[in-house]
């Protein structure tokens, strides 16, 4: 007998090729005679085209062709958006057309103006220089809080507002009663900067088509390569959708920038039937800062109304989200669906009431990015909840407690049911591991420095688990969220398992691996994860949202369950028994004590099926499954930090971080303490140094590199402490919830109240994200200021 | 106009023909097929490119291809020994799971072997130093300095190094000389 690796720090399957170089990235692929494509991209942020010449291109050295937007047949259909918001009056939000070029229009900085495809890059990228294109620049709007004002342009025909929604969630008069009720209001504004998802691995995508047996082939930089599949064949390009394979390879990090279809790969997909050659295209830092989905972006004013005891009566959210230009595969839920539904957070607050209004600017499209949603919400829950504390002289720890859910399920006042949880738990934990009771020493110590030392406190809710799919139907879903799976047993044993999930770090191929050795009770080593290649994986959805274990590990274990069944079906007839006398334990089919078979000998046997019984048992041991989730997951913890602030400069640094979450069971701690760690780093990234800048009247991109736009380093970031609680999920399979997001989710509001636990004593009680040394200073000078006058 | 370089590259003499302005990480992935070394920026920012020019880590994607003529270069493809074994820093990347997507790991693991090279019981203070021009979006950084430090430990304490190893050594050695 095997001990079950479920919940083992078993060592990463896909390291070795890591390591050695060998991954194979998109970029890494060179196919037989493959050109290249350069884009050109507006280098106006609003422009209408009035001419574009691409004679001095097409006659450059080594060019096959160039293409506009007029090139494009009337067939090719812009990207859709793939779930549809519905307003407060009951209509369905404004859905512009996303053309794959401009279409006589650009609308940001970076907005695909025409392709040029050659024989190398450097030749594309010559005559792409060559391309003359007359503009005329018409005003932008670029920040959210413009959008709607008077007199700003239109960045669409259909929307003059420039809104696509205004979208509300809770009850409006019952809010409204409790706050006049309450016997104190704590009333905030926010701005949740925009940042960019910054994968290390730029997207990049190589397409092709054989004329022999009318096929295409795209390998892109995806979460997703089912959806990209469907969506580029049925609903863009009008391609059979049989006779395109999508392959996602080794790709180089996502944090949701990759779940979406881009034009790129679009265009190069259309572009590889008309050159008849493979077309190859990978972004520079350059593009993926401009044309890359950004994320969050949302201005929002917030209050809560709260008991004289500090019980939370009510909350009401106000947010303006930038949807950026167009409208992204996933913008619309984004900062609707998986946003104002997590405002209750762990709290019982029994009436939430949000409002979203969703605008266009001419800025790049705005999407998902680790968490989606879920840090927007939970930055606006906890800084609340901190400064009430703050204002009412109850401690961080204290009012939370007051408010914690206690018993489960749980129904919320903005929709969600959360199963389970334990949020005194986490807290409890992350309060000794914190040690809490040394801080104040420490501050001392601090400010004996000459350091400003604070403590931030964060506790989060996630909705993971994307998504059963009869709710995210009814709220607008274009799609199922189910996930696929097949479990593939060759004679001897050995197993290959084929999942709809995508892994683009998150280590599917070894955590995978553990839930079904586990279930089997055969040995890690002999199980196999392929995943990505919609040539050899059934379906999919992909991976985002911490769905893939909860959602895509239940497919494949309703799949591991059938395999096990017939198993016994077969291990019943070759030990003379009924099926319903055959046990399955540790890698046996067992028949009472003494009589028992190997899961090897039984998978031999489905190959080899002498004297089968083949009226009611076909040969053969190879199962699939599709898994739809009865409900989302709810992964909790809670985040505590401590930063360090210089206050002659305003340099602030984490010295502490803690975090106790909830995720459930737990597969491999190795794999889920790395996603925490690097969640964590994007949250203090997004609370301290990084934000996506446009010039406000311009819309020029000004944090267009890793020269302005501040990447956290080593440097930057301290060691974290990483625990957990568990309580297992009620409805999924594996009782897991999803780790993914959860340091991203926690962490800003955590660090920020930290920084402003250490600006108390000098009068500060807000401070804008990121808190860079600059606004930190002049926080404290402003504090001055208002103080000596 | 199409200039020939001569250089070895990981132990191995490599000639091509390349135009002028040829970057040396393309003339390792396009013309060697050498695609261990990645291009995540293009602004000597990210450090995916890291390969070590004459024992000494150097950005690939900010030098000219022409400009390495003569250089010894290791890649990540030469860091583990002929039979495929990792090297110790390799080796301590995976079990201290310093690495998730990938795709920074080769210039984690060249930028690493400097670190040690300098640094043969670095402090975290100095491993994170010493990674400054090297970004990672996943792990948050706190398991590659752990991984540094073990391969550190492991490389103290190694008797017989990889072949990797041995080749680092050397190209350190050299590169000491030049000094």
């Amino acid at each position: 007998m095997t001990a079950s690796p479920i919940g083992a720090r078993v060592e990463r399957k896909e390291d070795y090729r890591f390591l050695t170089g060998s991954g194979r990235y998109t970029d890494d692929i060179a196919l037989e005679r493959q050109t290249h494509a350069a884009f050109l991209r507006s280098p106006h942020a609003h422009a209408t085209i009035r001419r574009i010449d691409c004679g001095r291109a097409q006659a450059a050295p080594g060019v096959l062709a160039v293409y506009t937007g007029a090139d494009l047949p009337e067939s090719v259909g812009g990207l859709p958006c793939g779930w549809l918001i519905t307003d407060v009056h009951a209509q369905p939000m404004r859905e512009p057309k996303h053309p794959l070029l401009a279409q006589g229009k650009v609308r940001y900085v970076g907005d695909h103006v025409a392709v040029v495809i050659a024989e190398t890059l450097a030749q594309a990228k010559d005559a792409a220089e060559l391309i003359e294109v007359d503009y005329e620049v018409l005003p932008a709007v670029v920040e959210a809080a413009d959008a709607r004002k008077p007199g700003k342009p239109a960045v669409h025909e259909i929307a003059p507002d420039n809104t696509c929604y205004v979208w509300a969630l809770g009850d409006k008069a019952a809010v409204n009663k409790a706050f006049a009720q309450a016997a104190h209001v704590t009333k905030l504004q926010f701005v949740n900067n925009r940042l960019v998802p910054n994968a290390m691995e730029p997207r990049a995508a190589i397409a092709s088509y054989s004329r022999a047996d009318e096929s295409y082939t795209l390998y892109v930089t995806s979460q997703n390569p089912h959806m990209a599949r469907l969506l580029l064949s049925a609903f863009v390009l009008g391609i059979p959708e049989h006779r395109l394979r999508v392959i996602a390879p080794d790709v180089g990090g996502g944090f949701g920038s990759k779940i979406f279809v881009y034009a790129e790969e679009a265009v190069l997909t259309w572009a590889a039937k008309h050159v008849n050659r493979p077309v190859k295209w990978t972004a520079d830092r350059g593009e993926a800062f401009t044309s890359d989905a950004h994320g969050r972006d949302h201005v929002t004013s917030a209050e809560l109304a709260l008991d004289a005891h500090g019980r939370f009566l009510a909350m009401r959210v106000m947010t303006t989200a930038n949807l950026g230009a167009y409208l992204s595969t996933f913008a619309s839920c984004v900062p609707t669906i998986l946003y104002a539904t997590l405002l209750a957070g762990q709290y019982t607050t029994p009436a939430i009431y949000c409002e979203v209004t969703g605008v266009f600017t001419n800025t790049a499209p705005v999407d998902a990015y680790r968490g989606a949603g879920r840090p927007e919400a939970t930055y606006v829950v906890e800084r609340l909840v901190s400064a009430a504390a703050r204002e009412m002289n109850i401690p961080d720890p204290e009012i939370r407690r007051r408010n914690f859910v206690k018993t489960f399920p749980y129904q919320t006042p903005v929709a969600l049911c959360y199963d389970t949880g334990d949020y005194e738990a986490t807290l409890s934990a992350a309060i000794e591991l914190a040690d809490v009771a040394g801080f104040e020493a420490r501050r001392r110590e601090a400010a004996a420095r000459g350091k400003l030392r604070g403590i931030g406190y964060a506790t989060y809710i996630e909705a993971c688990g994307l998504a059963p799919s009869n709710i995210a139907g009814a709220l607008g879903a274009r799609a199922g969220l189910y996930e696929a799976g097949e479990v593939r047993v060759h004679p001897t044993g050995k197993v290959t398992v084929f999942t709809g999930s995508h892994s683009h770090g998150q280590g599917h191929e070894t955590t995978f691996a553990q839930v079904v050795a586990g279930r089997l009770g055969i040995a890690v080593d002999d199980v196999e994860i392929v995943h990505g290649d919609t040539g050899r994986v059934l379906f999919g959805m992909g991976t985002y949202g911490s769905r893939s274990l909860a959602v895509g590990g239940g497919a494949i274990v309703k799949a591991l369950d059938k395999v096990i069944a017939k198993g016994k079906k077969i291990a019943a007839h070759l030990m003379e028994t009924t099926e319903s006398a055959v046990e399955f334990a540790d890698g046996k089919f067992s028949v009472g004590p003494d009589k028992s078979l190997s899961f090897v000998q039984v998978a031999l046997a489905a190959y080899v099926p002498h004297n089968y019984p083949l009226e009611t048992l076909e040969p053969g041991l190879n199962e699939n499954a599709f898994y739809d989730p009865t409900n989302f997951t709810f992964p909790a913890g809670s985040h505590i930090c401590e930063v360090e602030i210089d206050p002659d400069t305003g340099a602030t640094r984490v010295v502490d971080f803690t975090a106790v979450d909830d995720f459930g069971n737990i597969v491999n701690p190795m794999i889920v303490e790395g996603q925490v760690h690097g969640g964590i780093a994007q949250g203090i990234g997004q609370a301290l140094i990084e934000g996506c800048v446009y010039d406000r009247d311009s819309g020029q991109l000004l944090t267009g590199s890793y020269m302005d736009y501040a990447m956290p380093r080593a440097h930057d970031l301290p060691s974290f402490k990483v625990g957990y609680e568990v309580t297992p999920c009620t409805h999924n399979p594996l009782g897991v919830k999803g780790c993914g997001e959860a340091g991203a989710i926690g962490a800003p509001a955590a660090v920020v109240n930290a920084v402003l636990d250490a600006l108390a004593p000098l009068g500060v009680t807000d401070i804008e994200m990121p808190a860079t040394a600059a606004r930190v200073w002049r926080a404290i000078q402003d504090a001055g200021r208002e103080q000596a006058a | 106009m199409l200039s020939t370089v001569s250089l070895s590259v990981n132990g191995r003499p490599v000639a091509a023909q390349v135009e002028a302005r040829t970057l040396l990480v393309h003339l390792l992935r396009e013309h060697l097929r050498l695609t261990g070394t990645h291009v995540g920026c293009e602004t000597a920012q990210c450090g995916a490119c890291t390969v070590h020019l004459d024992g000494a880590p150097v950005k690939a994607c900010s030098m000219l291809a022409v400009q390495a003529s003569g250089a010894s270069i290791l890649t990540i493809e030469g860091v583990a020994a002929a039979n495929g074994d990792l090297h110790p820093m390799q080796a301590a990347f995976r079990q201290h799971h310093g690495l998730q997507c990938g795709f920074c790991t080769p210039g984690m693991i060249m930028m690493a072997l400097d670190i040690v090279e300098r640094h043969p019981d670095p402090t975290e203070a100095q491993i994170r130093e010493g990674l400054q021009g090297n970004f990672c979006r996943c792990t948050g950084y706190h398991n590659i300095v752990n991984a540094v430090k073990a391969g550190a430990a492991a490389l103290r304490h190694t008797t017989s190094p990889t072949q990797g190893g041995q080749r680092h050594s050397q190209l350190a050695a050299r590169r000491r000389e030049e000094r």
